[in-house]
């Protein structure tokens, strides 16, 4: 790995259709390769919206107006793009293979176990049986689920648990090998032991890529990432190790969220 | 003592207004009942109305309300997956919903009227053609609502997913967006298919009525219900008995469908 930063978000600014005012103001943010960048402040700070500029997931609706940079490591020619150039619909699919995306509540298609895991791979155009059966279950295994569901997998996934179900939005998303996996608040809707579960598989799966989450539970931030980046007002206030936040930041904006003093 | 008093008056009155209620309908299915089974025979099922049977009939209503839902059903839902996948809740889209939504409470014979204006009128002959048009153009604001309102209880997380997946937009519409709302729409089919199969004032005019077995769509067809109508107006006895057993298999075959809706829901939902 030459380059440590995989993604390089430069004085990004965001307006949402319609809004007056700009939801995001110059952030300036790294994401660095293999660790877990955190995204902590108080509801309506723009940590979400932040996120889901990411994978220009915005675009599914229209009329949001991107300023600035959002730089994509390419680790075939080590040079960075721009994703907020990309315009054509085969480009921004080939971004969201390669930055994948989990959401709040789980949300598992209408079909099997093995589907629901198999769906992106026959997306990207995977149709070969064996190939498919292999990926699924690294894909499942990988996410820590295979041993709750290896005998099910032509269930339907709308009868695992809420946790469970999550842990397969994570394989499905994994399965296609994404080299940057954003979370927004993805353990807000669990139970504290399929919280766990999830924080573990996390920790775990930042071996194999970069990781953004978004998260309102600040023991969960600091138990998780490498890195944190507190917003407030649609402002990146502070950005640094994890450690330094938490412990000793420099900001007094920032102390007064992690200790508790508002929010 | 007031409010207690004030409180039995209104359980009474509510109460009394079911039971009114109530009264009738059960009043209108044991008519129907009794009378439909009486005049009830085998012999109705294998003849065509020419001698005395209902085969054509049953044969010529669903055969025009199949052909309605085959032409309805495509439509209906394609302008429903617009108005509320592609639309983006424009101002044209609000119009076309209210349009669908005044569309679907409009009277009936009037649908029958603008058919025969555009298909019978020209060509100067009633056909199946024109009753299955008229059907269709019953049914299709009643998919675009079904399908405009099921699309809309699905989640948006389920169409970003599906999008953060690397997917388009038109295939994670038709293969998961749809896909789960497939219970609902399945069963405003239904009840649509439930609702044309029994209307009259639409076929009067456009598809008439043939007392032969015939599956020639250009010519007239032959209907359930206009045959209600008509034999229900015959001063003979037979012909009216013939009405009634006719009213009664149409009222099982509209609460059958109406029943296997409300079972598919009930299943799934």
């Amino acid at each position: 790995m030459a380059k440590q930063i995989i993604m390089d978000i430069k004085d990004f600014s965001f307006r949402y259709a319609g809004a007056p005012k700009p939801s995001l103001k110059s952030i300036n943010l790294p994401v660095y390769h293999n660790k877990i960048t955190a995204m902590i402040g108080p509801s309506g700070c723009g940590k979400s919206t932040l996120l889901r500029a990411l994978n220009r997931i915005h675009d599914l609706y229209p009329g949001n107006e991107y300023k600035g940079e959002i730089n994509l490591l390419d680790l075939q020619n080590d040079t960075y793009f721009n994703i907020l150039k990309l315009k054509k619909e085969n480009e921004l699919i080939r971004l969201r293979q390669r930055v994948g995306m989990i959401f709040q509540k789980p949300t598992p298609f209408p079909m099997s176990i093995f589907d629901n895991v198999a769906y992106g791979l026959r997306l990207a155009g995977v149709k070969d049986k064996t190939v498919l059966e292999e990926k699924v279950t690294t894909a499942l295994k990988g996410s820590a689920i295979w041993n709750e569901v290896k005998d099910r997998l032509n269930d339907s996934a709308m009868g695992l648990s809420g946790g469970q179900q999550q842990r397969l939005c994570i394989a499905r998303a994994v399965a296609l090998r994404p080299e940057i996996l954003l979370l927004d608040e993805p353990t807000s809707a669990l139970d504290p032991i399929s919280t766990g579960a999830i924080e573990e598989l996390v920790s775990e799966l930042k071996k194999e890529l970069s990781i953004v989450i978004v998260t309102h539970n600040m023991q969960q931030a600091s138990r998780l990432s490498d890195y944190t980046a507190f917003m407030y007002l649609g402002e990146l206030i502070e950005y640094n190790k994890t450690d330094k936040i938490f412990l000793n930041p420099k900001e007094k904006l920032t102390e007064d969220y992690v200790t508790g003093r508002f929010g | 003592m007031n409010r207690l008093l004030l409180n039995k008056v209104i359980l009474v009155l509510s109460t009394l207004s079911a039971i009114i209620g109530i009264v009738f309908l059960f009043w209108i299915l044991a008519t129907l009942t009794i009378k439909g089974l009486s005049s009830m025979h085998f012999g109705i099922f294998v003849h065509d109305l020419v001698n005395g049977g209902i085969r054509n009939l049953l044969v010529g209503q669903f055969t025009m309300a199949l052909i309605a839902t085959a032409i309805g059903v495509p439509l209906g839902m394609m302008a429903g997956i617009w108005l509320r996948e592609y639309s983006n809740q424009s101002r044209l889209a609000s119009v076309i919903r209210n349009l669908s939504d005044v569309m679907m409470s409009a009277p009936s014979i009037v649908i029958g009227v603008f058919v025969y204006a555009l298909l019978v009128s020209p060509v100067n002959h009633y056909s199946g053609w024109a009753g299955s048009v008229a059907l269709a153009i019953m049914m299709i604001p009643i998919i675009i609502s079904t399908t405009d309102n099921m699309l809309s209880l699905v989640p948006k997380e389920l169409r970003e997913a599906g999008i953060a997946l690397g997917g388009s937009k038109h295939k994670i519409i038709l293969q998961i967006v749809v896909k789960a709302a497939k219970v609902g729409i399945t069963t405003g089919i239904l009840l649509a298919f439930a609702r044309i199969i029994g209307e009259t004032a639409p076929l009067l005019f456009t598809s008439a009525n043939n007392a032969y077995m015939t599956m020639n769509l250009n010519d007239q067809f032959p209907s359930l219900t206009v045959s209600i109508y008509n034999l229900a107006n015959y001063p003979d006895a037979e012909s009216r008995d013939l009405a009634w057993a006719a009213s009664f298999i149409l009222t099982m075959i509209v609460l059958f469908i109406n029943l296997m809706g409300r079972f598919l829901t009930r299943d799934k939902g």
